[in-house]
């Protein structure tokens, strides 16, 4: 499923709704969670998941074609962790 | 940086913010996204929202593991498992801010 096709079916089920609106809820939603991580927040969704960044120190990497070492910057990545409910239903 | 969390109650405020819709049917959208993801995921289908990131169900074979207390030998047994991969928007925008 893609974003437009997830747009697509809230829309369906909100026929009452324009589907520009839908198409900025949605859009919205995974604004705020992009933000939030930006700032170095946390984004908990109990029963789907959790999203937060970790830090990663800079290291010594190397070019995997010249074999050249490289610097590689510290960073912070996203990270997801499934929530309890969902990962349980996944085990259904 | 301060670190703070955000919930449901804050993605369906800012939802409430940008359409003008009531702060209840605000909420009740964000629900209802988050329940469409879930359910094609446990469908096994992935998911896929540009500029974001993907989320994809894998297969998981049995693997013997141990009791951390006890050292007993367990069988984990098959399971499927989410992974969220972040696409190269977000991966960037985490970076910009420091």
């Amino acid at each position: 499923m893609t974003k437009s096709e997830l747009i697509q079916r809230i829309a369906e089920m909100n026929p009452h709704l324009y589907h520009r609106d839908v198409e900025r809820i949605v859009s919205t939603i995974f604004e705020e969670i992009a933000e939030a991580l930006s700032r170095g927040d946390r984004v908990e969704l109990r029963g789907f998941g959790a999203f937060s960044t970790k830090q990663r120190d800079s290291r010594v990497g190397r070019n995997p074609r010249t074999g050249e070492a490289v610097q590689v910057e510290a960073k912070s990545v996203p990270y997801f962790k499934t929530g309890k409910q969902l990962r349980e239903r996944l085990n259904e | 940086m301060a670190e703070g969390t955000v919930t449901r109650a804050d993605l369906g405020e800012a939802v409430y913010q940008e359409v003008g819709l009531s702060r209840n049917e605000s909420m009740d959208l964000v629900e209802m996204v988050l329940q469409e993801m879930s359910d094609t995921l446990v469908k096994g289908e992935m998911v896929k929202i540009s500029s974001f990131g993907t989320f994809s169900v894998r297969q998981k074979g049995q693997r013997v593991g141990r009791n951390p207390k006890t050292g007993e030998e367990v069988p984990i047994l098959p399971r499927r498992v989410l992974t969220f991969r972040a696409s190269h928007v977000l991966k960037n925008r985490i970076n910009k801010g420091g």
